[in-house]
């Protein structure tokens, strides 16, 4: 066991866990944030991306260990009920989530995506966003949905 | 009268999207009972054998485990579908690799997975068939022998005729034949199956990731030997399906309960992505077989068709799968003649089973390759071809059916190539294509697709809906209709919402749970936007006309009166509610023996075009743009139609040049998401979707089926233009580059068939295969 | 998840240094770095390896460090890191573009380039550009440090020189490749995420028409990452003609050994590989 104390969404946690537990079940069974999904556990689906240190991974291929100290962002961490984050908001209104269960990861990826280019590219968003895949949307309601978080930003500025 | 403005047709906003993209929809792995444990399953690792002993391993606690095994079934060892041939779990014979044998259950996943390594299944080997060649053969071993089927190895054939094809070889101008196969597809949905089951004096509840709570529902009846009343099942959010989740929930549905049951405790069982992908269903392997007579100027004479698929080792739903890819294998043009011989074999491969599509995907890839085969052998374009022969109203279809509605292909198909600028990519293609190591291509398909259940199907399923106003005066649906990704939810609201005359966020929709939602058949055959559409719209009426009877509801009202006076009729009379149930059209016919009438109340049609590069360095094919063009009636709701069809063709296009099961001795060899190659955003074209809408009156407010429809055209449109492209026939899907490279690379391999001949000595080259 | 993670034990000592003296008291200790391929056989329930001493985070390894003959990359470098590198994106641009392959944007915040190389695979995306630019391995451990030639690193199927309690430190680049022509392709089974059926790289300084100096390495072709001597020798010192370009493709045939597996069949990597190299000896 370790006893581990990282930045979750905002708030300081501190939790015992055996150092190899992977940093996705660390979410859903030791915090019960179940917002991030297990699509396959072999790094391939994205559906378990979260931010850690603002850096899109793969939270099945981070043992618990390696974020001590670190922050980490989960879906839960960007918007709320009363308030979607404008990504959430994009997905919802052009289509971006059909099944929904690549979505928090495919929005997580998202967001990394348009803090590195605030307006990407077509190609920039297939590149940014081909480690989550989605088997229900072929994918381009989300590149509309990026497109238009893109576009409201920059009216917004 | 309120809500002026359409909701129908509207981008109404996904109805559960809000907690879908906050991250709050629970699905059943975010779900915990108090006292649940974990249950997982011991299968073979052999296809086929007597087993011998199982035996308990060294180093693990077994006392803590519940361990389940097909005796402590308590009523039938079978998991029903439409045959009782599928064991719940082994008895004695093994039929296919990672079959169910043993089930195990503990409160710890780690120890669980430890203790199901160290079951071993010694066993007798039988011997076994993996392929539709293999189980055909005349010396094949008998895998599969029951009364209910119709030969052994053959779960199901069916003989479709029209006319007299005999009589038309002799006076063809040609005849041409093609033989064309599909390889076994995954549905890939990014949630793996899973359910949690409990068990008490009361009954068992089963709730899970699934399409058909019915289907699980009437699965434990038979499993439990439970009345109707003490089998509860309830499906919570669902991450993905394409028909993966339709008969498989009933197995892993079934095996929870189990646990769930000699536990006394609630088990959750849910598969990991290698599990799932080696011992769930997938899209059937399938063959076709072409024998056309063709007249000089490009007319079709007559056909035989000849189509077989591989069900894998049990009956489960290929006989089903099999019909509709019958029917659609004669695709949207007049056959004056066909014959289509159809069959269902058995191998030692874990039972194929539903995927979008549902076997036309298939038997239609067969036609639309064979369709530019004939174009070639003749001597007119693809284009002409199809030209010459589309269905058009006031003709009828292979099974017979008379096509009512003023539907228009020719225009369609002149839509869809202006659209793609098809003549002129090819034209500029066969000049750049001798000098450039990339060469270029674009090629199409046109194909129709029949909306709900074939045949008799909807008259049998005899669905009910209902709408329930709740204690705030809303309206909510109760149907078993299930939301995947597709929209149901959505599209139903919007549907209601409209009838009502009502805001579409104040109509609700009730998780489906069979203690509460009546049965509106399974969520699958693209049926639930026209059948169970068309319901909710009934239902509403009738909501309204029992609102109005009363006395508490005006001709005309508002919102805010409606809510009134819903609330003021359930003061009244305790609760307002209102049902509708299926009746079948009275002008719709059809003859189960004879395989003949209307196959299906409406048809969607379509034309998509690929336009594709392969790269003759790599052998890599790459699809670099799409249309897809489609009729489907009312759309309901443009942003998720336009989603549907976006993700069918993309799962087309992985179906076409991507996705391949790699089987050893019927096992998934690559069983893992690095192995198993599904398209990402990277790979994919831009996909150009077009619709047409010709109202049907068998849909609510004329809307068809879209679901399925998707799937059928990039397959054979992508081949069309690989060929296009490379001038070397593929015959195959999934078509990989290591394919291409065998037949450019070795011309020599490249089969001589009717389309190496010149037109002018293409004569009629019967070869004498009888089906 | 098929592994039990009670069974596996990690540290993480937070200097290089007491990393170092850990693996030498402790030869059963497994270094993880950004985990990418470990994590993988832990989720699989393959990883034999139950003691492991972590590498992330450990500053003395992740750097990227220009001097004037040599651009110097620690072994814990991230991809990202090296994408977002201009020096390299200048002078090694083969090796942004690895970079850029080695799985999606979140495998690559991840990998690090010391964790590709010790994982040996044959189908490692980023060791044939390193063997193009004709790269050092600088490897250290408790009782110091040896600095050998790339190419004499892997030493059959995930076989390696790296001994016991020896870790990898750097990969050393000598600035000279400006003007070589240069070129690297990945032929995988779709556009991302995916392993490389086959891969080449090289470089080549061609003067008067004349090859002055080339270098051809590859992945999928052999048990390991490889250079392709003997297709190098016969192109060494020679003009670029038709019938050079055939006897390339035949000596390259007879040099490489690809497998048929799950995802892709010998005679395909043969074929593909002579056409790419046929690709690059084009473009000279
Ligand atoms: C989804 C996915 C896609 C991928 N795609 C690609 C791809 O396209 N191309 C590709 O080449 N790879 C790919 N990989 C593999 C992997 O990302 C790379 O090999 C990566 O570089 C591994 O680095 P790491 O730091 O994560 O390694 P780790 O998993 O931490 O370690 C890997 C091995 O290296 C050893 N090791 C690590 N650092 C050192 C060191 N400094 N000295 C000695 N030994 C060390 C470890 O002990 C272990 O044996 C992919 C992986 C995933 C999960
Ligand atoms: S679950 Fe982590 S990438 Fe799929
Ligand atoms: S919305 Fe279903 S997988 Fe993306």
């Amino acid at each position: 066991m370790s006893t581990i104390t990282f930045t979750l969404n905002n708030s300081q946690v501190t939790v015992d866990a055996p150092p190899m537990t992977r940093l996705l079940d660390l979410l859903r069974e030791h915090l019960h944030l179940t917002g991030t999904k297990e699509g396959c556990g072999e790094g391939e689906c994205g559906s378990c991306s979260v931010l850690l240190n603002g850096e899109l991974v793969n939270s099945c291929l981070v043992p618990t260990l390696q974020v001590q100290g670190a922050t980490v962002t989960t879906i839960e961490g960007l918007g709320e009920h009363t308030h979607l984050h404008p990504i959430q908001q994009c997905f919802l209104e052009e289509g971006g989530a059909q099944c929904g269960i690549c979505t928090p990861g495919m929005i997580l990826a998202t967001h990394h995506l348009l803090e590195k280019h605030p307006a990407p590219t077509l190609d920039e968003i297939r590149e940014g966003l081909s480690g989550n895949l989605c088997r229900c949307t072929g994918y381009m309601r989300i590149f509309e949905a990026v497109q238009q978080t893109a576009k409201l930003a920059e009216a917004g500025k | 009268m309120a809500a002026k403005e359409s909701i129908v047709g509207s981008p109404a906003l996904r109805y559960e999207g809000e907690a879908k993209v906050l991250g709050y929809a629970k699905y059943i792995d975010d779900l915990h009972f108090p006292q649940m444990i974990h249950g997982a399953t011991v299968r073979s690792k052999f296809p086929r054998g007597r087993i011998t002993a199982i035996r308990y391993g060294e180093g693990i606690p077994w006392d803590e485990f519940t361990i389940v095994t097909w005796k402590d079934i308590p009523g039938e060892n079978t998991i029903v579908h439409l045959l009782k041939d599928h064991p719940c779990l082994v008895q004695e014979i093994v039929n296919h690799p990672e079959e169910p044998i043993v089930l195990l259950a503990h409160p710890d996943k780690a120890l669980l997975r430890k203790a199901v390594d160290a079951v071993t299944i010694e066993y007798e080997p039988l011997p076994a068939v993996f392929t539709i060649e293999e189980s055909e053969a005349p010396d094949a071993p008998v895998i599969w022998n029951s009364e209910a089927g119709d030969s052994p190895n053959v779960f199901k054939t069916y003989l479709m005729e029209k006319g007299h094809v005999e009589d038309v070889w002799a006076t063809a101008d040609y005849i041409i034949e093609g033989e064309y196969s599909t390889g076994a597809q995954e549905q890939f949905y990014i949630e793996n199956n899973g359910v949690i089951a409990e068990y008490s004096e009361q009954g068992v509840t089963v709730w899970g990731s699934m399409q058909c709570p019915y289907y699980l529902h009437h699965a434990l009846q038979l499993a439990f030997g439970l009345p109707e009343q003490k089998c509860r099942v309830i499906q919570v959010e669902t991450g993905g399906a394409f028909g993966g989740k339709e008969d498989y929930p009933s197995v892993i549905g079934c095996h929870a309960a189990l646990l769930a049951m000699k536990s006394g405790r609630p088990v959750k069982m849910v598969y990991d992505r290698m599990e799932d992908m080696a011992a769930t269903t997938k899209r059937h392997p399938s063959r076709t077989r072409h024998r056309t007579a063709v007249s000089k100027d490009g007319k079709l004479l007559g056909g035989e068709i000849e189509f077989a698929i591989d069900g894998g080792a049990y009956v489960t739903l290929s006989p089903v799968v099999l019909s509709r890819g019958t029917i659609h294998a004669a695709g949207p043009y007049n056959w004056p003649h066909l014959r289509i011989r159809a069959k269902a074999v058995a191998t030692n491969c874990p039972p194929h089973g539903a995927f979008r599509g549902f076997g036309a995907p298939q038997s239609i890839f067969g036609l639309e390759r064979h369709m530019d085969l004939i174009a070639k052998t003749v001597g007119i374009t693809p284009e002409e071809l199809r030209r010459r022969n589309f269905l058009q109203p006031g003709g009828t279809t292979a099974t017979g059916q008379l096509i009512k509605d003023p539907i228009d292909l020719n225009g369609m198909l002149t839509r869809a190539l202006e659209e793609s600028g098809y003549h002129a990519k090819r034209a500029e293609f066969a000049k750049t294509n001798p000098t450039s190591p990339i060469k270029r291509g674009i090629g199409f398909a046109t194909f129709m697709h029949g909306a709900g259940f074939t045949g008799s199907g909807e008259r049998r399923l005899n669905s009910l809906v209902a709408i329930e106003v709740d204690d705030e005066g809303k309206p909510e649906i109760l149907v078993s209709s299930t939301e995947f990704g597709q929209g149901t939810n959505t599209i139903l609201c919007q549907v209601a919402a409209q009838t009502l005359h009502i805001s579409y966020k104040d109509v609700r929709i009730a998780q489906p749970d069979t203690d509460r939602v009546p049965n509106s058949g399974p969520t699958v055959a693209s049926r639930t936007a026209m059948i169970v559409g068309k319901l909710v719209e009934d239902a509403s009426h009738n909501l309204l006309t029992c609102m109005r009877a009363s006395g508490l509801l005006e001709e005309t009202y508002t919102p805010e009166q409606f809510c009134h006076a819903a609330l003021a009729y359930k003061q009244q009379h305790g609760e307002l509610r209102a049902t509708a149930r299926y009746q079948a059209p009275d002008d719709i016919f059809w003859d189960d023996d004879k395989y003949h009438g209307d196959a299906y109340p409406a048809y969607a049609w379509a034309v998509y075009v690929a336009e594709v590069a392969v790269d003759t360095r790599t052998y890599m094919a790459e699809v670099k743009n799409f249309w897809a063009l489609q009729e489907v009636g009312k759309v309901l709701n443009p942003v998720l139609a336009k989603g549907q069809v976006e993700g069918g063709v993309a799962q087309g296009i992985g179906y076409a040049i991507y996705e391949k099961c790699v089987w050893k001795d019927g096992v998934m060899a690559n069983n893992q998401m690095t192995n198993y190659i599904m398209p990402t955003s990277a790979d994919l074209p831009p996909i150009h979707v077009l619709f047409e809408e010709v109202p049907s009156i068998h849909g609510p407010f004329g809307a068809k089926g879209i679901g399925e429809l998707p799937m059928d055209g990039p397959a054979p449109a992508i081949l069309n233009a690989i060929e296009e492209a490379t001038g070397v026939r593929f015959n195959h899907c999934p078509l990989l580059p290591e394919d291409i490279f065998d037949k450019l690379a070795n011309p020599t391999l490249i089969s001589a068939d009717s389309s190496q001949l010149q037109p002018a000595v293409a004569g009629p080259v019967f070869s004498g295969t009888t089906p | 998840m098929r592994s039990d993670v009670r069974d596996y034990t990690l540290t993480a000592p937070g200097s290089l240094d007491a990393v170092l003296s850990a693996l030498a008291a402790n030869p059963r200790l497994t270094p993880i770095a950004g985990g990418t391929e470990l994590m993988v056989a832990l989720g699989v329930g393959r990883l034999g390896r139950h003691e492991l001493i972590s590498l992330d985070g450990l500053k003395e390894l992740r750097f990227i460090e220009e001097r004037p003959e040599t651009l110097i990359l620690g072994a814990g470098a991230t991809f990202t890191d090296i994408r977002r590198n201009a020096a390299i994106a200048r002078e090694f641009p083969l090796l942004a573009q690895t970079a850029s392959w080695t799985g999606s944007i979140a495998n690559q915040n991840r990998g690090t380039l010391g964790g590709n190389i010790a994982n040996a695979s044959p189908a490692a995306d980023n060791p044939p550009a390193l063997l193009a630019y004709d790269a050092s391995i600088e490897l250290v451990s408790a009782t110091g440090r040896r600095t050998l030639p790339y190419d004499e690193f892997h030493l059959g199927y995930k076989k390696t020189v790296l001994q016991p309690g020896e870790l990898i430190y750097a990969i050393h680049l000598p600035r000279r490749f400006a003007q070589h022509r240069q070129y690297v392709r990945k032929v995988g089974t779709r556009n991302a995420q995916a392993i490389a059926k086959i891969a080449l790289a090289a470089t080549a300084l061609i003067d008067e028409a004349m090859v002055r100096e080339i270098r051809l390495a590859g992945a999928s072709l052999i048990d390991r990452p490889v250079r392709l001597h003997a297709t190098e020798a016969l192109l060494l010192g020679k003009a670029i003609t038709p019938e050079l370009r055939t006897q390339a493709a035949a000596v390259l045939a007879s040099e490489i050994k690809p497998i048929d597996d799950i995802r892709s069949t010998a005679k395909y990597r043969i074929a593909v590989a002579c056409n790419l190299l046929d690709e690059f000896l084009l473009s000279l």
